[in-house]
């Protein structure tokens, strides 16, 4: 295709061992089992799942904050595992995390100026007055404008909004290639969100960033980014372009999320949504075969909860992993 | 209007005292609810939705510097009851609260059963064997399996413990429920589960239930009636049908753009601004400094005037019909 990819993921497993009284083993929690794909620079990426389903362990592996069991994240066709730990310094240079509480990401006793300025230290960036001009410019960039007024400020006396802000400027101020936003939006108002996604958008298109937002909410999802990949019990189920994937979603899961998803209509109130029953299987002991069996709606006997199901491409571009696409390839 | 309402609330006051002054955290709110009827209260956070909820159950922190109006439930006075007696007939009996995060204050050394059947047993005096038939109907009746009621509330995932704490303020079958923010911690599969309950709950038992989110994609699942909150006051309340189709008062239109939407629709849009501070708050309309529509009248504080049937509106915008 166009682009060497900048992000690959191969088969990756994070594995969490359970311990019985502080010692002794209880289990392994699967939290990523087996999750593959590839970003391209400059592409926006949004990792959909609910509370539970290994999203953020992903986020984690991909900063290289979690250490594989098995599987490897390829950055520039560099394995992670791989490298020394000054290359590994120089991979952090290359990411920018923005976290999902604000206020608990920024030390307190930083004023906004220490906070930005920080990462340019640690980096030997620039001579003082330069380092001060790329803090400007990135609080500028954010728009905490006068910039004055905000050098200065500790994080407690800005809003929850503008603590966000700062966030997203210090994790771009080392002008990463890679930028992994794990809810950023979550602890903040309705009416706040769509100006800090709009702003994650700018930051992300202006610097042709491979944007990965972990979220639950597919509802943004669709607006900020251009690719989805739906996560379940420590799998990717399916992964398309925006269009694609909410204008004929294929895995079951997916469409059960998408037909969850209110609009405000008032039509709501006179009737049930149509929800799967159970809840999603326990990380320690998964079901076999396909992990959404015991809940699915297509369930196939003798099939699907046996064999697990690899990631079908019923379109060019759209995998799905579901045993119901089985035929209906497309040529590759 | 106050005559075989189930709520009534006029001119509803609680500020609480801080060093800086006193925070109008509910400023004269009025509103009447029927019987079986769900109204959603919206607005963000810090507008006031929890402490009107708390003005309501008359749950007062000790900084209260103002607590005034008139509140009736099935017209009876509330604010001229003692505090004795409003314990024990109001609160739980006539209003129940599932509080924000309530889930997780549940008592983690007790039986989900047996803290479901407490106000059973203790207030209703029924015995053990009695309260526990009572409780399995009614954990029935929310979607928690039998067998859940002998588990601890670690042994629960978020949406089985949202259906206890639910089961819990129905146990005295009260008039009415207030939901605080019930659904916004929980995942959008359990999100439209927990939606279900309530709208099984209404229909089966007419519960009423006063919900506050922030979240107005989900409230349109339960509500009647809306209610828009923004800086301590009620700047809209209106039918619900009429309200989802079209909000009138400019802030409503702001925070129903600011929605992203799943299918059709715009880009969301963001609200510029900020809300003002609840200590001196300006005179006047309080949405005025992020309004596009401003006008030189918006320096005087706008009436809720009724525009349509079952419509009030607190902006100038709408306030010519009133006076023709």
């Amino acid at each position: 295709m166009q682009d060497e990819p900048l992000l690959e993921v191969r088969d990756l497993h994070v594995w969490f061992g359970l311990r019985r009284w502080g010692f002794g083993h209880a289990g392994v929690v699967r939290a990523v089992d087996g999750v593959s794909f590839t970003l391209r620079p400059g592409e926006a990426a949004a990792v959909v799942g609910e509370s539970g389903s290994g999203k953020s362990t992903l986020a984690k592996a991909i900063l290289g904050l979690n250490r594989p069991a098995k599987g490897q994240v390829i950055f520039e066709g560099k394995p992670l595992d791989s490298l020394k730990p000054r290359e590994m310094r120089w991979y952090r240079s290359q990411l920018g995390y923005v976290q999902q509480d604000p206020y608990g990401a920024l030390p307190p006793f930083m004023s906004v100026r220490r906070i930005l300025g920080e990462p340019l230290v640690i980096n030997k960036v620039g001579s003082k007055p330069e380092r001060e001009q790329r803090i400007r410019e990135a609080l500028e960039e954010v728009k905490l404008t006068p910039v004055e007024d905000f050098l200065p400020k500790f994080p407690h006396m800005l809003s929850g909004g503008q603590q966000q802000r700062v966030v997203i400027a210090r994790s771009t101020i080392m002008q990463p290639r890679l930028l992994v936003a794990d809810e950023p939006v979550s602890m903040l108002d309705a009416s706040v969100r769509v100006e800090i996604l709009e702003l994650l958008q700018k930051q992300q298109e202006a610097h042709n960033l491979l944007l990965i937002y972990i979220t639950h909410d597919l509802s943004t999802a669709r607006h900020f980014v251009q690719r989805i990949l739906v996560m379940y019990a420590a799998k990717i189920v399916e992964q398309a372009s925006v269009e694609q994937l909410l204008d004929n979603p294929l895995h079951p899961y997916t469409r059960a999320l998408i037909a969850a998803i209110p609009e405000p209509d008032p039509e709501n109130a006179a009737t049930f949504k149509d929800v799967p029953p159970g809840e999603p299987p326990s990380l320690l002991h998964p079901p076999t075969g396909c992990r959404f069996h015991p809940r699915c709606p297509a369930f196939m006997k003798g099939i699907c909860d046996v064999k697990e199901p690899p990631d079908f491409e019923p379109q060019v571009g759209h995998l799905v992993a579901c045993w119901l696409y089985e035929r209906g390839q497309v040529e590759s | 209007m106050k005559e075989n309402s189930l709520l009534y609330a006029q001119d509803l006051r609680l500020y609480f005292r801080t060093t800086r002054g006193a925070v109008q955290a509910v400023d004269r709110v009025s509103f009447t609810m029927d019987r079986r009827q769900a109204l959603a209260v919206l607005g963000e956070s810090g507008c006031g939705k929890s402490s009107l909820a708390r003005a309501i159950l008359r749950l007062l922190p000790r900084n209260v510097h103002t607590y005034s109006g008139e509140l009736f439930l099935n017209n009876q006075d509330l604010m001229s009851m003692g505090e004795e007696s409003f314990r024990q007939e109001v609160r739980w009996s006539g209003i129940s609260l599932v509080a924000q995060a309530a889930m997780n204050s549940l008592n983690p050394v007790v039986r989900v059963g047996e803290q479901v059947a407490e106000p059973l047993e203790i207030n209703q005096h029924l015995n053990r064997r009695e309260a526990r038939d009572r409780v399995r109907e009614l954990l029935q009746m929310v979607g928690v399996p039998e067998d859940f009621l002998n588990r601890y509330p670690f042994e629960l995932s978020g949406g089985m413990r949202q259906r206890v704490v639910i089961a819990m303020a129905l146990v005295a079958d009260p008039y009415l429920v207030i939901l605080d923010e019930p659904t916004s911690a929980l995942d959008v599969l359990t999100q439209a589960n927990i939606m279900n309950v309530l709208k099984r709950i209404k229909e089966e038992k007419s519960t009423s239930f006063l919900l506050i989110t922030h979240d107005i994609a989900t409230s349109s699942e339960l509500a009647d009636q809306v209610a828009v909150m923004y800086a301590g006051q009620l700047v809209e309340v209106s039918d619900a049908a009429s309200f989802f189709y079209q909000p009138l008062h400019p802030y409503s239109r702001k925070l129903m753009a600011s929605v992203p939407r799943l299918r059709g629709g715009e880009k969301p849009e963001f609200i510029p601004g900020q809300p003002p501070s609840l200590i001196n708050p300006p005179g006047g309309c309080r949405f005025a400094n992020r309004c596009p529509f401003r006008f030189d009248r918006c320096q005087e504080d706008p009436p809720l005037v009724k525009v349509e049937q079952e419509r009030w509106v607190k902006c100038w915008l709408y306030s010519a019909d009133e006076e023709s």
